[in-house]
């Protein structure tokens, strides 16, 4: 306070306006850092306690994941992200660990399913177009198992149907998967009642087995009777109302398809169980037709070639197929140094019989019957254009008695020559009877005949030419002549002929004379005419003095 | 004025307060109770009311949202190829990737350094001021001076997002939401930028002339 410089009038300085004190003002603003404390820690702990589980998913590869970035996403909400991508332990996989939302919890039990979801096409469907630009998400679909777990293994493709999809599985057996696909329709009388859900080649090989499902409430038309068959592509048939084509859909032509019906019979059934196994047959009418519980293989060896016979050919007994051929062997008979071709047909004798009436005879028995009352196999040509050939079943009484032998455990149906093999005997038959003709004698003779012909010929042509020269130039001599004698004739012609002509005088003298003799023979007709008597009588007075004597 | 005398004669010191609204010089009343100008009735004080306080609060308010700032996205961008959320140090980090070095630079500066140095500095002022430090009054006082001039220039990232969120309504398309994020780094700009109005600087020279 030394060098305090005196301020110009302190005193008149006027004193400030006292108020009492007020202390509250000073802890108002401490709440300010409180509220920001209490927003911030309530953030804090409601992330903590929002932090959802951690899982870990493995993938066959990790094409559209990244880390910090790729969502999961369950009905398209999103419900967690991908925070890191590894590899497994063996290397073989990668791991993505997802960071889940709390509400996610319920959902991580042992059935659930992840998979990435990716544009893609299966079937009809173009899936996941939106990750084009937006990048792949891990799609989920949500298990109803009650065991929870946080290890998952990622789908490779994405299930067609998901759990919480009411409806039923079923299983179909094929022998091949033809154009079916993942994701193929169902169809029930043409609706679309399901797809193919996965299929699978059997362990040993033998065939497909496929998995389908079918939706809620169509699933109870699968009865237990149900015959599922392929409806891919389309079916031209030609019969007697013309050309059929039958196909389900376009859709089902281009990628195919499976369609099912239920027998009427067995309409009212109740509805089929969950995974129940049916056949997959290849076309609708196959697979109406009475399934063959039953059948029998048997062989038959024909004498002729077997060219256009196939397996898989029918074998028919008057019209109604009753088998097929499958398989067509050639067998070296060692004893006899022979080849024969064996084909060996499966039969379904119940399409014979029908189906196992009481009393009536097996199968082995009422084959043995048959034959012996003249049943035979014959091969058929069952259309001239491709020369495909099939068996026939008949009877034929005419042929030599025989019996169905059993050799090597086969079963042999004896056969007869088939229809074209018959025509084929024939056409040959003629043709050796064509060679046996003396055909060769005939032509000899033929030659013969030409020669004397020919050498006949050669005479007339000299002769001719004889002719030709030595009678030419007299013929000339001769025709000279005649023009001469013809010219003298023609002048005594005219000579007789003159107006003056001592013949012409004569003659016309003799016509006068004629000519007067007529008109006398005429007065003498009228006379007569007139007066008839004067042929008794003679002339009378008045009359006479004219005429001549009447002709008497 | 090289060196200020410890003693120099102050408002303060002669009894006299300034009425901050209408500049009429006055004496100041008895202790114990609030002074105010006998001319338009304002409140009279010889420092700023609380300054400490004051200062300690918005500052220890800043430094709690600036977690929630740095953590939280302060920019959900919505379009087709899907949302993405962007903090700031996330965005600093994009900026850098893709080769946009100055940029990076410039909005790591303004958006993560500055607020951050504020709160450091206020830090550092409030705690010499109420530990009565005498050291370095005038770098202290050019400090001071500084975070005034420099704290708007923090809400560059706020100035960013408000015109992103404005421009880019492409429905569909793209959709630029303000995240969370957003709001608590405004705070903590604001907040500092109170903090630094209430802190009084004069209070760093006080402690020179109660300290001998």
């Amino acid at each position: 306070m030394m060098q305090t410089p005196q301020p110009p009038d302190p005193e008149a300085l006027p004193e400030a306006r006292a108020t009492p004190h007020r202390r509250w003002s000073l802890q108002l603003v401490w709440l300010i850092p409180v509220v920001a404390a209490l927003i911030g820690g309530w953030l804090a702990i409601k992330a903590v306690l929002d932090r959802g589980p951690t899982i870990q998913i493995s993938f066959s590869t990790a094409e559209g994941l990244e880390a910090e970035k790729t969502r999961v996403k369950y009905r398209s909400v999103d419900i967690g992200r991908v925070i890191r991508i590894e590899f497994s332990e063996d290397r073989s996989r990668v791991v993505a660990t997802v960071e889940l939302s709390k509400q996610a919890q319920p959902f991580l039990v042992a059935d659930t399913r992840f998979w990435v979801v990716r544009p893609r096409v299966i079937g009809t469907q173009v899936s996941g177009l939106g990750t084009l630009l937006s990048g792949a998400f891990i799609g989920m679909d949500a298990g109803t198992s009650a065991e929870s777990r946080n290890q998952f293994v990622g789908l490779d493709v994405p299930p067609i149907v998901t759990i919480d999809l009411p409806g039923r599985h079923f299983e179909l057996r094929a022998e091949d998967l033809g154009s079916l696909d993942v994701g193929s329709p169902i169809y029930f009388r043409r609706v679309q009642v399901g797809s193919i859900v996965a299929y699978k080649l059997d362990p040993d090989g033998r065939g497909v087995s496929l998995r389908m499902f079918v939706n809620a409430p169509y699933d109870q038309h699968v009865k237990p009777d149900t015959r599922f068959w392929q409806a891919s592509g389309f079916d031209i048939s030609l019969d007697a109302s013309g050309i059929r084509l039958n196909t389900e859909s376009v859709t089902s032509m281009l990628l195919g398809g499976i369609a099912f019906q239920t027998p009427s019979e067995s309409a009212q059934a109740p509805p089929a169980a969950e995974n129940t196994s049916y056949a997959l047959y290849s076309d609708h009418g196959k697979a109406m037709r009475l399934p063959d519980t039953a059948e029998e293989t048997y062989h038959l060896v024909f004498k002729e070639s077997v060219r256009g016979l196939s397996v898989g050919a029918p074998v028919d007994f008057r019209g109604v197929v009753v088998g097929e051929v499958s398989a067509i062997d050639i067998d070296f008979d060692a004893a006899q140094t022979d080849v024969r071709v064996p084909v060996t047909v499966r039969l379904y004798p119940e399409r014979i019989r029908g189906k196992a009436k009481p009393g009536t005879p097996s199968a082995a028995v009422l084959i043995d019957k048959l034959v012996a009352r003249g049943l035979r196999a014959q091969l058929r040509n069952g259309s001239l254009l491709t020369g495909q050939l099939f068996i026939a079943l008949d009877f034929f009484p005419e042929e030599a008695a025989a019996t169905v032998r059993k050799r090597h455990g086969r079963v042999e149906i004896p056969t007869v020559a088939g229809s074209v093999q018959e025509l084929q005997t024939r056409v040959m038959a003629l043709v050796r009877k064509f060679e046996k003709l003396p055909l060769e004698g005939a032509i000899g003779d033929a030659r013969k005949a030409l020669q004397a012909v020919e050498s006949t010929l050669a005479a007339t042509e000299k002769a001719v030419v004889r002719v030709n020269r030595e009678l030419t130039p007299q013929a000339g001599q001769a025709l000279a002549d005649l023009s001469r004698t013809l010219s003298g004739v023609e002048k005594t012609v005219d000579g007789v002929l003159a107006e003056n002509g001592p013949l012409q005088r004569d003659l016309r003298q003799t016509l006068n004379e004629l000519s007067r003799a007529a008109e006398s023979l005429r007065n003498l007709a009228d006379y007569l005419e007139r007066n008839p008597g004067a042929l008794l009588r003679g002339r009378s007075e008045a009359s006479a003095g004219r005429g001549e004597e009447p002709a008497q | 004025m090289s060196a200020t005398p410890k003693a120099a004669p102050t408002a303060a010191r002669l009894g006299l307060l300034v009425c901050e609204v209408c500049r009429l010089v006055s004496r100041a009343p008895s202790p114990g109770s609030d002074a105010h100008c006998p001319r338009c009735g304002a409140m009279l004080h010889a420092r700023k009311p609380a300054s400490l306080a004051r200062t300690w609060a918005f500052l220890i308010t800043a430094m709690i949202l600036y977690v929630p700032a740095n953590m939280l996205p302060i920019m959900d961008t919505s379009s087709l190829f899907g949302t993405q959320r962007d903090t700031i140090v996330s965005g600093v980090a994009f900026l850098w990737t893709s080769g946009s070095f100055m940029l990076a630079a410039l909005v790591f500066f303004a958006s993560v350094m500055v607020p951050l140095a504020k709160m450091i500095a206020l830090t550092v002022l409030a705690a010499s001021v109420q530990l009565r430090s005498t050291r370095h009054p005038r770098t202290r006082t050019r400090l001071y001076r500084v975070i005034e001039l420099v704290g708007r220039w923090s809400m560059l990232d706020i100035f960013v997002v408000t015109m992103l969120v404005a421009l880019v309504q492409v429905s569909t398309l793209a959709t630029i939401h303000a995240g969370p994020g957003a709001a608590a780094f405004g705070a903590v700009v604001v907040l500092t930028m109170f903090a630094a109005a209430s802190f009084d600087p004069r209070l760093i020279w006080d402690a020179q002339g109660k300290k001998p």
